[in-house]
């Protein structure tokens, strides 16, 4: 991961306005799918597009694909604008969510599909198909038709037709939606791979969070036609800069409370709900008086049979509400004393078949300042 | 609008115009004063009054109603039973006969099953003594037989579409296969048997081809009386009988159809 | 009841299901065919009913091919299946002409357009086929709205002869077969995934190529349903070349009319009809095939 994450910031050096999407709109007659955006992404980067359905990913992807002109705006690719252009005039493929693999034609002739749109002679095409069946591992299934290939290979057909063009930006579309979660996992590397080697921006339209962490060296969150952030999968899931993120990635307890002290490093929130007050590290853009969330994920919670001894931590007492053994971890709902739930995941590091903790054990909570996010907006 | 759906809306606007014109004309000209059909004399209901008065006219009407409406029945109920057999009874002996003879009425000319109708017709009078007369049991038989088809092919996709674990429930509540046919299968097939019963209902009062060849002398259905009408050219009362089959069907397909969007609409 | 006997009754029931139409059909379809195959093997008699039977006084088998040899020598019977298949087919391509736009554009009409614009499409199926057919004689005749209004607008001086001619034969088939064509197609267009087009015009295609590559093959199923929807009837049509077409345009329906009301030929009007059949064997199979594929597709 760090690693791949590297790599990619590198090639990002390259050129970090590949694509360029300026005050892009669209509207369907009174609904605005898509409202004001702009964005940057650079060559090389596996970019992901995240958000519920209706959110309007979709319909930015189908106007960088150009199956919609946008309503306002600019869209440009590697300094050309192409916002008006027709699809098959872009340099831009797309990988469908439906595959969109033709069902009258075999493995081959999907694949040979775009050059011989483009005119390209027949040893080329043939020389280039047999690269690309190799790369996605389906020689053995050249001459099969659609119908006879399970869906994994025909994602990956849909795969090998849309980089066959070496498009300068490759288009997925909920591209692991289709698959069961152990194809998933492995297809989610060999896409990392692929992309890796071939150096092919990828933009991912996708609703699944998990999907845009693992892939992506950037994810933008999407909702209601705009994004609430772009970043890391890392600044997204650990620094979330609002409400509408840190709910959308992952679990999180959120508190609300009144910002009663800025210091230096950290700022205190009092919340009624726990009756005390909650540190948080970093500098904020807040005031005195201020009504803000405290925000804190559940594998940042200890939990304790003893009372912890560090003070500066924020400290709890509840009751084990529930507890699910996940395999790798457990998941807890620990019951406060004003009956306010709140969730808490721990590792099970231990191999043992008796229970760290039961049903209505009494148990501390606690969580370092550093771990609560403050959520203004 | 770009210029390809421009040119697929004046197409249809064509086809659309090349369905109702020549329709829209025939009521128009129902209400026609002159005699001669093509020239424009005034307006007039004299022809709505000719018709009623003609016995002819009602006595094939009657007939015509009277073959349409028994032969839709049975129609619904052989077709029933057969789209059952077909979409539930995965195997039986002669199957692929049965659900060849079942679509083959649909796509036979007119007039072979008109005539191989007659000839069993006659053969069997020769035999049997029955049919004594030809008319309105042949002509039902006749009917029944092709429309039978068409219902069995509604009921048999509707039971297609239809989830079996439905009725498998129903068995596995304790449902014996008899009781569960009539508690559960048959309640949602019934719109499938609704719409078959008017599509029989609509193909007998239609037929021409079959029921002159089935009929015997002095049983007239309504078609056929047109058709003897028609044969010497355009005439106004014929114009006015047109119009209203045109209103009435108009009338009742649109009706139909409002209820069922409504019907979806609730749903 | 014992449950054996619950279980009997249960497989009678299902017994009863198939047996009923099945016996009718066998009775009322099956064995018409028979009886036409052997009249068509008789000859004439002036007699009630007036063909020969099929065995001598003797016993002995009496059939003879004589009718079909006539029907092979004799030019009028040849052409006129010839013409049938002709005009029945350039019918098939008028409607598969004009339906596959008209398909088209409701298939990718707004949701809530469709279902009346498909109404309007089978509400002309529900009208009596013959006074659809009259609707025509009124509008072409000599003295019919047609020539009124070309001769009022000054495009012609006289009257343009369309009755009477397979001018109107075309015009009456493709009128009266056009819904059989677009629903089928409609059928196929309507399910048929638009990111098929979406993938070709992505890949490099434009709008039309696009069509080519893609919609029109994937829309074969629907083509191939409705042309033999189209063609089958219109080959054993009577009404429309009765009322439309002159009486030189002679196609094989109203021949075996003819020939079996007219002429009271019952063996030559069988044998008409066991060549006619013959004829649209392949294509009826076809369709039953083209169609068991279509409904195993969609399962």
């Amino acid at each position: 991961m760090e690693h791949r994450q590297e790599q990619s910031s590198k090639a990002t050096g390259a050129r970090k306005d590949f694509i360029r999407i300026r005050n892009v709109s669209k509207h369907f007659g009174d609904f605005v799918a898509v409202d004001d955006v702009n964005l940057d992404i650079g060559k090389g980067e596996l970019f992901s597009i995240l958000g519920g359905s209706g959110c309007g990913k979709t319909t930015l992807l189908r106007m960088l694909a150009g199956f919609e002109i946008p309503t306002a705006g600019t869209i440009e690719i590697d300094g050309h604008d192409v916002t008006n252009l027709p699809p098959y005039e872009r340099p831009v493929n797309m990988m469908f969510q439906s595959y969109a693999v033709f069902p009258h034609m075999n493995v081959e002739k999907n694949i040979a599909y775009g050059l011989v749109k483009d005119g390209i002679n027949k040893d080329e095409i043939a020389k280039r198909v047999d690269a690309m069946l190799e790369l996605v591992q389906l020689g053995d299934f050249r001459r099969r038709k659609p119908a006879q290939l399970s869906g994994g290979q025909r994602q990956r057909v849909a795969l090998a037709r849309a980089l066959i063009k070496k498009p300068k930006v490759l288009l997925l579309d909920e591209p692991l939606a289709a698959l069961d979660k152990k194809l998933r996992e492995h297809t989610q590397f060999e896409l990392m791979n692929i992309q890796y080697e071939l150096g092919i921006t990828f933009v991912v339209v996708t609703h699944d969070q998990e999907e845009a962490m693992t892939l992506s060296s950037r994810i933008a969150v999407m909702d209601k036609g705009r994004f609430r952030q772009v970043g890391t999968p890392k600044e997204v899931y650990e620094f979330p800069e609002n409400r509408f993120v840190a709910g959308f990635i992952g679990t999180i307890n959120t508190f609300r409370g009144r910002v009663t002290a800025i210091n230096e490093e950290t700022i205190s929130v009092h919340s009624d709900e726990l009756g005390l007050s909650l540190p948080a590290l970093g500098k904020h853009a807040v005031e005195i008086g201020q009504e803000v969330d405290i925000a804190v994920r559940p594998e940042k919670i200890f939990l304790d049979r003893d009372r912890p001894t560090n003070d500066e931590d924020t400290i709890l007492q509840g009751v084990v509400d529930d507890l699910g053994y996940l395999g790798n971890r457990s998941l807890y709902r620990i019951r406060l004393p004003g009956g306010r739930i709140i969730q808490a995941s721990s590792q099970n590091r231990r191999r043992s078949v008796t229970r760290f903790l039961e049903w209505e054990d009494k148990v501390w909570v606690s969580w370092r300042p550093r771990s609560a996010v403050v959520l203004i907006d | 609008m770009n210029r390809t759906s421009r040119l697929i809306t004046s197409i249809l606007a064509f086809g659309y115009a090349f369905l109702y014109v020549p329709l829209i004309l025939v009521v128009v000209y129902s209400f026609n004063d002159s005699r001669i059909a093509t020239v424009w004399g005034g307006f007039s209901t004299r022809w709505y009054g000719e018709l009623l008065r003609n016995d002819q006219v009602l006595d094939a009407a009657f007939l015509s109603f009277r073959v349409a409406f028994m032969s839709a029945s049975m129609a619904t109920i052989l077709g029933t039973m057969a789209g059952l057999a077909l979409a539930r009874f995965s195997r039986f002996r002669g199957r692929t006969l049965f659900s060849g003879m079942i679509t083959s009425p649909m796509v036979m000319p007119e007039v072979i099953t008109g005539l191989s109708l007659l000839l069993l017709f006659v053969s069997l009078q020769q035999l049997t003594g029955w049919p004594g007369q030809r008319g309105f049991s042949t002509i039902t038989i006749a009917h029944t037989t092709f429309a039978m088809a068409y219902v069995a092919v509604i009921v048999q996709s509707r039971l297609s579409s239809m989830d079996e674990s439905l009725e498998e429930a129903a068995m596995d509540l304790g449902g014996r296969p008899l009781r569960v046919v009539f508690d559960i299968t048959l309640p949602l097939i019934a719109p499938a048997m609704v719409a078959g019963w008017l599509l029989a209902f609509t193909l007998s009062l239609d037929d021409l081809v079959i029921a002159s060849f089935v009929s015997g002398p002095g049983s007239s259905t309504l078609p056929m009386y047109i058709f003897s009408k028609v044969k010497l050219g355009v005439s106004p009362d014929i114009n006015a009988l047109a119009t209203l089959i045109i209103l009435f069907v108009s009338a009742g397909v649109l009706i139909a159809w409002l209820v069922a969007r409504r019907a979806r609409r609730v749903a | 009841m014992s449950s054996a006997a619950r279980a009997n009754r249960d497989l009678l029931w299902q017994r009863v299901a198939i047996a009923t139409p099945y016996l009718w059909l066998l009775l009322f379809f099956l064995v018409p065919f028979a009886i036409i195959l052997k009249i068509s093997l008789a000859d004439p008699i002036v007699a009630q009913p007036p063909f020969t039977p099929s065995f001598d006084d003797e016993g002995a088998l009496a059939v003879s091919l004589d009718n079909f040899r006539f029907l092979l020598t004799d030019k009028l019977y040849a052409v006129t299946y010839l013409r049938s298949v002709v005009i029945a087919g350039i019918a098939t391509l008028l409607c598969l002409a004009l339906g596959f736009p008209m398909a088209y554009g409701i298939a990718r009409a707004r949701e809530e357009t469709r279902g009346l614009l498909l109404l309007l499409i089978v509400l002309p199926f529900w009208i009596s086929f013959l006074l659809r057919v009259y609707a025509w004689m009124g509008l072409m005749n000599n003295h019919g709205v047609i020539n009124n209004t070309l001769i009022w607008l000054g495009i012609i001086d006289t009257p343009m002869q369309m009755m009477y001619t397979d001018f109107a034969v075309f015009v009456g088939l493709t009128y009266s077969y056009l819904p059989f064509m677009i629903l089928p197609l409609y059928a196929t267009l309507e399910r048929m995934d638009l990111d098929f087009v979406e993938a070709a015009q992505d890949l490099g295609a434009t709008r039309t190529r696009a069509f080519w590559d893609v919609t029109w093959p994937l829309a074969r199923p629907g083509v191939i349903a409705g042309c033999l929807l189209v063609f089958i009837p219109a080959m054993g049509e009577y009404v429309i070349p009765y009322l439309l077409g002159g009486p030189e345009s002679l196609l094989i329906g109203r021949v075996l009319f003819d020939e079996f009301f007219v002429n009271r030929d019952w063996p030559l009007a069988s044998a008409v009809a066991v060549v006619l059949l013959l004829l649209l064997v392949v294509p009826i199979v076809i369709l039953q095939r083209n169609q068991a594929r279509d409904a195993e597709g969609e399962a």
